[in-house]
C-alpha cells in the first residue's frame, strides 16, 4: 500500500541556512500527523514542501504516490510546469497561519472559487457542498458574509471548509491557531479533531502539545531541519528518548 | 464637516433631553427605557450619545452626561471661506469682463458640442486603449521572465522620458520619416508595405499618441495596485490550484483595484483635461474650437470660460463615477460601508419625517 504522504531525503537551503537537511518520513492513509519542533526548526518549510509551495534543492515528495512538482527522467527531477502543479494542488488542502481568505469575496464564495476554477466542477453543485461543508464547521448562517466580519477562530473554519471543498486526499494545517485569541483556539481544534475522527489525512504544524497528545497518530519531533524523534504520543511526549525534544518539551509545557 | 452635524444632532431632542439629563436619581427612574426609544428613532443616524443615559449607574454615583467636542474654529473658517466665495461670486456677476452673454451664446453651439465630442472620443479611446497595453506591460514588469522584464522596463522608460508634444508630432509627421511602411526582414525582402499617410490621419495619430504614452503611467499604476495586494492572497490562490489567470482576475486584481483607482481617476481627468495638447494637430477637439472661435471674434475670456466650464462638468461627473465603482470594489474591506451621500440624505430626511410625526403625540404626553 502506498504512503499518503511520503518524503525522501528532503533538503532545502535558503542561502547558506539549510532549513531541510534529508528529511524522511512516511505517513499512512487516514492518519493524523503531528509536527512539533522549535521555532525555526522547519516545521513550516517542511509542510510547505508538501504542495510545492516550497522548492526543494534534493529528495522527492510523493502524495498517494504521485511525485509532486516534478518529473522524473532517469535519475533527474525536471520542474513541472506550472499548470501541471496547480492540478496537483488541488488534491492537497493547505489550512494557512493567517487563513488568507479572499476578503473581497463572501464566505461562500471563497470555500466555492477553487472548485470551479480548479476542478472545474458545476457551479450549483459545488454550492450545495459547499453549504453543507459550513454546516459542518458551524457557520452555515455566515455564508453571506464576507471574512473581515467574522472573529479569527470563524475565519480559520471557513479557511477549513475552503480546504475541505476540493474533497483533498490530504489536508496540511500550517500552524492554524496561532494567529488566534486564545479563547477562540478551542473551535478551530474542534473542527480539526472531527475531521480526524472522519478518517481524514491530516499533517498539522502546531505548538499546541495537548492537541498533539489527544489526537495524533504520530508526534514528529523536528529540530535544525532534522527528524529528531518520531511515534505515538505517549512515546513522543510522555517518554521522549532524545535530549533535545525533552528540552523543547519542558519549555512549552 | 463631521463637527458640524454633531453639534446641530446634539441640539433637537429638547423633547427628550429632559428626561436623559435628570437629576442622578437611585437605580431604577420611573420607566427608563422609554426615553431612550424615543430619542433612539428621533437622531436616526447612529447618534450614540442618548443610549449611554439610560445605563443604570453602577456604583451608584451621578449620571454624566456627554457632551461631544465642539469645535468654534470650524465656524470661524466657515465664515472665513463664505467671505471670500462671495467675494469671487460677486465678481464674476458684476464685473462685465466676463461677457455672461457671449458665454450662453456659444455654452451649446453645435461647433462646441461636435468638439466636447471629439474630446471625449480622443479621451476614452486614450484610456481604453492605454490602460489595456498598461495592463499588459505591469503583467511583463511582474513576470518572472527576465527577458518580459526587461522589455516592459525599457518601454516605460522611453514613453515617460519622451514629452508628450514631441511624441504627437511624430506620429502626425511619420510619413515625413517613413514614406511607406512595409513588412519584411530587417535588410531583407519586403512582404508588401503601405502608403504610412493612408494608415492614419491626424486622429489617428493623437490616439496612438496618447494610448502609448498613457500606456506607461498605467503600467505603473496597476504594478502599484497589484504589488501592494498581500503576498498571501497569491500564496493561497496558487495554494487552491486555482489557474494563474483566474488567480489574477479573480482574486489579485480587485484588490488591486482599491489602490489602483484613485491614481488611474487622476490619469483619465488629467488626460481628459490634456487632450487640449492636441490642438497642435489642428484636431477640432473643444480647446482648438474655443481658440479657432475667440480667434476670429477676439471674446477671449467668455470663451475660454466656455471650454472650462465643460471641463468641469465633465470632470465632476468622473469624480462622481469614481466614487462609486471605488466603493464597489470596497466590497469586503470594512466591516460595513459608510452610507453614500444620498442615502444619508434620505435617512436624514426619514429622520425629520418619524420626528415630525412623533412630536404631537409625545406633547399630548
Amino acid at each position: 500500500m502506498t504512503a499518503a504522504v511520503d518524503l525522501r531525503g528532503v533538503t532545502k537551503s535558503f542561502g547558506a541556512h539549510r532549513v531541510l537537511d534529508d528529511v524522511d518520513l512516511e505517513l499512512a492513509e487516514g492518519t493524523v500527523t503531528v509536527v512539533l519542533g522549535p521555532s525555526g526548526s522547519g516545521k513550516s518549510t517542511l509542510l510547505r514542501t508538501i504542495n510545492h509551495l516550497e522548492k526543494i534543492d534534493r529528495g522527492q515528495v510523493r502524495v498517494n504516490g504521485t511525485l509532486i512538482g516534478y518529473r522524473q527522467v532517469g535519475d533527474r527531477l525536471h520542474e513541472l510546469p506550472e499548470r501541471d502543479i496547480l492540478r496537483q494542488r488541488s488534491r492537497i488542502g493547505f489550512v494557512f497561519q493567517q487563513f488568507n481568505l479572499f476578503p473581497h469575496l463572501t464566505v461562500l464564495e471563497n470555500v466555492v472559487e477553487a472548485p470551479v476554477s480548479a476542478q472545474r466542477r458545476k457551479r450549483s453543485e459545488v454550492e450545495v457542498e459547499a453549504r453543507a461543508l459550513l454546516e459542518r464547521v458551524g457557520l452555515a448562517d455566515k455564508a453571506a458574509a464576507y471574512p473581515r466580519q467574522l472573529s479569527g477562530g470563524q475565519q480559520q473554519r471557513v479557511a477549513i471548509a475552503r480546504a475541505l471543498a476540493l474533497q483533498p486526499d490530504v489536508i496540511l494545517f500550517d500552524e492554524p491557531t496561532s494567529a488566534l485569541d486564545p479563547e477562540l483556539v478551542g473551535e478551530v481544534l474542534a473542527v480539526i479533531k472531527e475531521l480526524a475522527r472522519d478518517g481524514a489525512t491530516l499533517v498539522v504544524v502546531t505548538h499546541e502539545v495537548g492537541f498533539a497528545r489527544e489526537v495524533a497518530d504520530t508526534v514528529v519531533f523536528l529540530d535544525g531541519g532534522r527528524v529528531v524523534e518520531q511515534g505515538p504520543p505517549e512515546q513522543v511526549i510522555d517518554h521522549p528518548v532524545h535530549e533535545r525534544t525533552r528540552a523543547f518539551l519542558d519549555r512549552v509545557l | 464637516m463631521p463637527s458640524l452635524s454633531t453639534v446641530r444632532r446634539s441640539a433637537p431632542p429638547t423633547t427628550t433631553s429632559s428626561s436623559s439629563s435628570s437629576p442622578p436619581s437611585p437605580p431604577s427612574p420611573p420607566s427608563p427605557a422609554e426615553p431612550t426609544a424615543g430619542a433612539s428613532t428621533s437622531a436616526p443616524s447612529a447618534a450614540p450619545a442618548p443610549a449611554t443615559h439610560s445605563v443604570p449607574p453602577s456604583g451608584g454615583g451621578p449620571v454624566l452626561t456627554v457632551v461631544p467636542r465642539r469645535n468654534p474654529w470650524t465656524w470661524v473658517g466657515v465664515a472665513g471661506v463664505g467671505l471670500l466665495l462671495a467675494m469671487f461670486v460677486n465678481g464674476l456677476v458684476t464685473n462685465p469682463g466676463w461677457d455672461w452673454v457671449t458665454f450662453g451664446r456659444y455654452f451649446a453651439t453645435e461647433t462646441v458640442i461636435r468638439a466636447l465630442g471629439t474630446t471625449i472620443q480622443l479621451t476614452v479611446l486614450g484610456t481604453v486603449a492605454g490602460f489595456a497595453l498598461g495592463l499588459v506591460l505591469a503583467a511583463m514588469r511582474l513576470s518572472s521572465n527576465a527577458f518580459l522584464r526587461t522589455v516592459a522596463w525599457a518601454y516605460i522608460w522611453a514613453f515617460r522620458s519622451i514629452p508628450l508634444i514631441v511624441q504627437l508630432l511624430f506620429w502626425f509627421n511619420i510619413a515625413y520619416l517613413y514614406q511607406t511602411i512595409s513588412v519584411g526582414l530587417p535588410f531583407g525582402p519586403s512582404f508588401g508595405s503601405v502608403e504610412t499617410n493612408d494608415l492614419f490621419g491626424a486622429l489617428g495619430a493623437a490616439v496612438l499618441g496618447l494610448a502609448l504614452h498613457q500606456a506607461a503611467y498605467a503600467a505603473e499604476i496597476i504594478r502599484g495596485g497589484i504589488i501592494s495586494v498581500d503576498e498571501g492572497q497569491r500564496e493561497a490562490a496558487s495554494a487552491l490550484g486555482i489557474p494563474r489567470r483566474r488567480q489574477f482576475a479573480r482574486i489579485v486584481l480587485p484588490q488591486a483595484m482599491r489602490s489602483i483607482l484613485p491614481n488611474a481617476a487622476n490619469e483619465v481627468i488629467s488626460l481628459f483635461k490634456g487632450t487640449s495638447i492636441v490642438s497642435v494637430l489642428a484636431i477640432p477637439e473643444l480647446f482648438y474650437q474655443v481658440q479657432v472661435i475667440y480667434g476670429r471674434n477676439s471674446r477671449v475670456v467668455p470663451l475660454l470660460l466656455v471650454a472650462t466650464v465643460w471641463y468641469i462638468i465633465l470632470t465632476t461627473l468622473l469624480s462622481i463615477g469614481q466614487y462609486y465603482v471605488e466603493r464597489h470594489f470596497a466590497r469586503g474591506s470594512a466591516r460595513s460601508l459608510p452610507p453614500t451621500p444620498l442615502q444619508r440624505l434620505r435617512a436624514r430626511w426619514a429622520g425629520i419625517a418619524t420626528q415630525a410625526a412623533r412630536r404631537p403625540e409625545e406633547v399630548a404626553r
